[in-house]
């Protein structure tokens, strides 16, 4: 569904400053708890534990007492794709259209039964941001009495991501039109993880609107595919193209380079517009 | 009829075209994907009315205000409450899975009595009747003093109404667990001559001094504390750490002093002579409340903590040491801060000491932005206590631990076997006091031990007889905010559901109880529920408590500023070294608190545990932490199976290496090793620090002060 009226789209991402978050893990429990995430006895293997939010730890490989740690939350980063068009990776090779680009909202879904567990979405996600049903969830005895009707439990055999919380942004829209508003207030839509987290590190809201904070903390180049025009701020592996709508923020160099790989003496070029002329 | 090739093909052709264009295909297709993704084993989640109810979580000490989201009158979300003065909308990963806790189906759910090595379901009135029974004969046989209670911590009116019953049976044996805030109220004592506790203005201070506290990973009241740490970039307020280890709190400090294990009483010695001997310290407050010790303090500590000597101690450059005093006398409102980890367990009290120095040094007490002097909680107004006879002689007996220690309780309890009944209410004493096996030993020789827990956890399962309680969720309470927190919140927890299980709040537990109880004993108990009592004992707080969820006791400093006794720190009490000698055991163990490892009275949630990397816990297995340069020593590599010794215990780990630790010391996650059968996403997993340590008593506090142990490390 394609709805380019210019001026309308809304383009929601997320701004992650790291210099705040402690890595306490608030996000992704907020993230399990509200999206009916399930759990095994041991999810210490993971790859196969499903964690739509996950926070990594990165350090700056200096020895002691030099070493210094970072956090990084990493959630979907909806790419937008080459050019920015809505060709993120996975929504190209998937053969079922069970993931798709959202133009209105630049979310990536989703669908459960439309997904086959082909995996090809998680080949080619470079964010391991998707993760496969390899078994039935399977709730202890009582425990399904916690789960939210708004996101549907997934069976064995699909992949799933985190959505933004789209229901949420569902949520927003009809509460809009009820009140016959034309659009949602920036503060009516805010993921799980936003909502949560205890330092305040995660922004949530709309890139295409020069009045939601998400925009004046990252000053994304509209011209550019939306990347950062501030220099403390960066998308990962940003010279993919994929184009995320997922941005950190750092003031430490290090944590700001640990967002690509770069060639001995290639940082020096692009550290403060992150390959900002693009090609 | 003859198939000749013409029509072969042409039949052939003619059946795939129409199961080309027959729908047949595919809708079979269609349906056999729709049934393989309906199984009936995947919940359907039924849908209906949202409302949201407000509580407040009690599962540690930080007493967030939660919104929690229901459908249909079901709760499927916990949230942070916005309009909640402690945590305002933010929320920590514990109290989000809250709801793991409600529904686990390893919770206890209903009374049990022991038989042999098992339990028995039995009624409520026959268990109630049952504990009535033994206390009174206990009491009648004269040994009222030798019954017991243990509560997680003894502030609100659940604590007090245990108390109560203990004063009415004639027992001064109440304890709660020992943390951080019974060393400060030591230090208080020590140091103040007052009884109270000591909070902390971490949102308003400008310069941080923390020595090894987890201020960002669940010490004090964690969301708080959150908040405060996100605002020092606004603030321009500065974070120290001191640690030998790169840690959260480390990390996000603008210096990491790594400082040798257990030096962090000399460092602050140390800038405490570099404040003194620049005449840094505060001038009015010198005149109007340095009291005894000052002139003796200044000399002790111009002999023994120059920064030059103190440099070769701690590791620290003496130029450092220097700096970070002089901008700490200089700042306008800095704050010291002591307390290891989560502050879960207490420490020394010459390092509390040491550290308060500081702060009275730079005139920060009960100012905006430091040292909050609080006085003891006291909204709650209890009528006084029937005594009969046997009560008002047992009362006179004094308390079997002098010190309040719960750890001091158990080692007499083990040694003397004297304690003839044992309560023991939100607490886990057989997981969470260091040398668990022998606290495990000791409750054993208990004749007779009651448990108030939701869950199996290692001390109810020593129990004779439980009444198992609500869960927070389903509980009425109210929870004055504690440790470390400079404005007094009091948080009312509401039930957000009916009770899941057959269980009581333990409230009216202990009203049943004194009720069945004849003479002064249930006379003390006027009330007929738990509910009547909270709303006659909590007084002028009851109509706050009950219209906004939460009264704010107290929102700014106090006034006074009391008079300031340096005798105790320039007397210059010795370290508290920890057990183990260096020829045995070349290295040092430390308990590593993290945030998202619940370390406490409950032990973590699926959710909670599904959040722990795999450099911590893998399978079944716990990961120490150790610099390459001790792996190498030590003949080890990454992800090696190793055998850690300590004079307590061995145990099979495995290595994670990490270059942020100091060499020479081990980290060892807290809050691991849970031995909870029933619930096996979270049991099994790891290994009880507290069962490779053992306290160790400080004689100068009579709390345990053990901060880590010597130990050694080699590959299995």
């Amino acid at each position: 569904m394609k709805q380019d009226k210019h001026g309308k789209n809304h383009k929601f991402g997320m701004v992650v400053d790291l210099d705040k978050c402690t890595g306490c893990g608030s996000c992704m429990v907020a993230c399990m708890s509200e999206n009916n995430v399930p759990f095994k006895e041991d999810e210490s293997r993971k790859k196969d534990s499903i964690t739509w939010m996950r926070v990594y730890k990165i350090t700056n490989g200096k020895s002691f007492p030099e070493t210094e740690i970072c956090y990084m939350p990493r959630p979907c980063m909806h790419c937008g794709g080459k050019g920015d068009h809505g060709h993120s990776p996975c929504v190209s090779v998937c053969p079922a259209v069970a993931t798709d680009y959202d133009h209105s909202s630049g979310i990536v879904s989703q669908i459960y039964t439309r997904c086959f567990g082909c995996r090809y979405c998680m080949g080619a996600c470079p964010y391991h941001a998707r993760y496969f049903n390899w078994w039935d969830p399977k709730w202890p005895e009582g425990m399904e009495n916690y789960l939210s009707p708004d996101v549907s439990p997934r069976m064995r055999g699909v992949v799933e991501k985190c959505s933004f919380c789209f229901h949420r942004y569902q949520e927003a829209r009809d509460r809009a039109y009820v009140e016959e508003r034309d659009d949602i207030e920036e503060q009516e839509y805010q993921t799980a993880c936003t909502q949560a987290c205890p330092a305040g590190a995660i922004t949530f809201g709309d890139l295409n609107n020069p009045d939601h904070e998400v925009y004046q903390m990252v000053e994304p180049d509209a011209h550019n595919c939306g990347k950062p025009k501030n220099p403390k701020a960066f998308r990962l592996l940003e010279r993919l193209q994929t184009n995320p709508k997922v941005y950190y923020i750092s003031e430490r160099e290090w944590v700001r380079k640990a967002g690509d790989n770069y060639l001995e003496g290639e940082w020096e070029k692009v550290k403060n517009n992150h390959g900002n002329d693009h090609e | 009829m003859k198939v000749d090739r013409r029509s072969f093909l042409g039949l052939g052709l003619g059946a795939a075209a129409g199961v080309a264009v027959s729908p047949v295909a595919w809708k079979l297709m269609d349906d056999s994907s729709i049934w393989t993704q309906n199984w009936p084993w995947t919940p359907v989640p039924r849908d209906g009315e949202v409302t949201f109810d407000n509580t407040v979580c009690s599962l540690c000490p930080g007493n967030c205000g939660l919104s929690v989201r229901k459908i249909d009158g079901r709760p499927v979300k916990i949230e942070g409450r916005d309009d909640y003065p402690v945590n305002t909308g933010g929320v920590c990963l514990h109290g989000v899975a809250g709801l793991q806790y409600l529904y686990d189906p390893s919770r206890i759910k209903s009374p049990l009595k022991r038989i042999g090595d098992t339990f028995e379901q039995i009624s409520w009135d026959e268990a109630l009747e049952l504990v009535a029974t033994k206390l009174a004969e206990i009491r009648d046989a004269g040994k009222a003093d030798s019954i017991a209670c243990v509560t997680n911590h003894g502030m609100g009116t659940v604590p007090g109404l245990f108390q109560r019953l203990l004063t009415a049976l004639g027992s001064n044996n109440f304890l709660s667990m020992d943390t951080m805030d019974k060393a400060w109220e030591k230090t208080l004592e020590k140091m103040h001559g007052v009884h109270g506790t000591l909070g902390f203005d971490l949102e308003n201070a400008e310069f941080i001094l923390s020595f090894g506290t987890g201020f960002i990973e669940g010490w004090g009241s964690p969301v708080s504390n959150f908040k405060a740490n996100s605002s020092r970039k606004e603030r321009g307020a500065a974070l120290i750490q001191v640690e030998p280890r790169l840690s959260n709190t480390a990390a996000a400090a603008d210096t990491w002093l790594a400082a040798n294990p257990n030096t962090e009483a000399d460092l602050a010695l140390a800038m405490a002579n570099v404040i003194i001997s620049n005449n840094l310290y505060n001038t009015g407050y010198y005149v109007s409340g340095f009291g005894p010790g000052f002139d003796e303090l200044a000399a002790m500590l111009k002999e023994n903590y120059s920064p030059e000597a103190v440099a070769k101690t701690t590791g620290i450059d003496a130029a450092v040491i220097v700096d970070i005093a002089k901008r700490f006398a200089k700042s306008n409102a800095p704050v010291a801060i002591a307390g290891k980890g989560k502050g879960s367990t207490p420490g020394s009290a010459r390092e509390f000491a040491a550290v308060h120095l500081l702060n009275c040094l730079a005139g920060n007490i009960n100012t905006k932005g430091g040292a909050w002097i609080l006085s003891p909680q006291d909204y709650e107004q209890w009528p006084a206590v029937e005594m009969d006879e046997v009560a008002s002689q047992a009362i006179e007996k004094p308390a079997m631990d002098p010190a309040g220690s719960v750890a001091g309780f158990f080692a007499k309890a083990g040694a003397e076997k004297t304690v003839q009944a044992l309560l023991i209410s939100d607490a886990n004493p057989c997981y969470a006091l260091n040398d668990a096996k022998a606290i495990t030993k000791a409750v054993q020789d208990i004749p007779f031990v009651v448990s108030f827990s939701s869950f199996m956890d290692e001390t109810t399962r020593q129990a004779d007889v439980v009444l198992p309680s609500h869960t927070f969720l389903e509980r009425t309470e109210d929870l004055p905010s504690a440790a470390g927190m400079a404005r007094r919140v009091t948080g009312l927890a509401t039930p957000v559901i009916a009770p899941v299980f057959n269980t009581k709040n333990p409230g009216d537990a202990i009203l049943a109880i004194a009720k069945a109880m004849e003479g002064t004993v249930g006379e003390s108990f006027p009330w007929e529920s738990y509910e009547e009592c909270l709303e006659a004992v909590t007084g002028d707080l009851w109509s706050d408590l009950s219209d906004q969820g939460y009264a704010a006791v107290q929102e700014t400093a106090p006034a006074t500023r009391p008079s300031v006794d340096f005798s105790f720190v320039a007397q210059n009490p010795a370290p508290v070294e920890a057990e183990g000698t260096e020829a045995d055991f070349s290295l040092i163990l430390v308990p590593l608190d993290n945030v998202r490892i619940a370390t406490g009275s409950v032990a973590s949630s699926p959710f909670a545990v599904k959040t722990v990397p795999d450099t911590v816990l893998a399978g079944k297995d716990s990961l120490v932490e150790m610099n390459p340069e001790t792996a190498r020593a030590n003949k080890l590599s990454q992800g090696d199976l190793a055998v850690l010794e300590t004079p307590k215990g061995k145990a099979t780990v495995k290595v994670n290496l990490f270059e942020g630790i100091m060499p020479g010391v081990i980290g060892m996650p807290r809050g691991l090793g849970h031995a909870m059968e029933e619930n096996r996403y979270v049991s099994g997993k790891g290994v009880n620090i507290n069962e490779l340590m053992g306290p160790v008593m400080d004689a100068a506090s009579g709390l345990d002060a053990a901060w880590g142990i010597r130990a050694k490390i080699s590959r299995a």
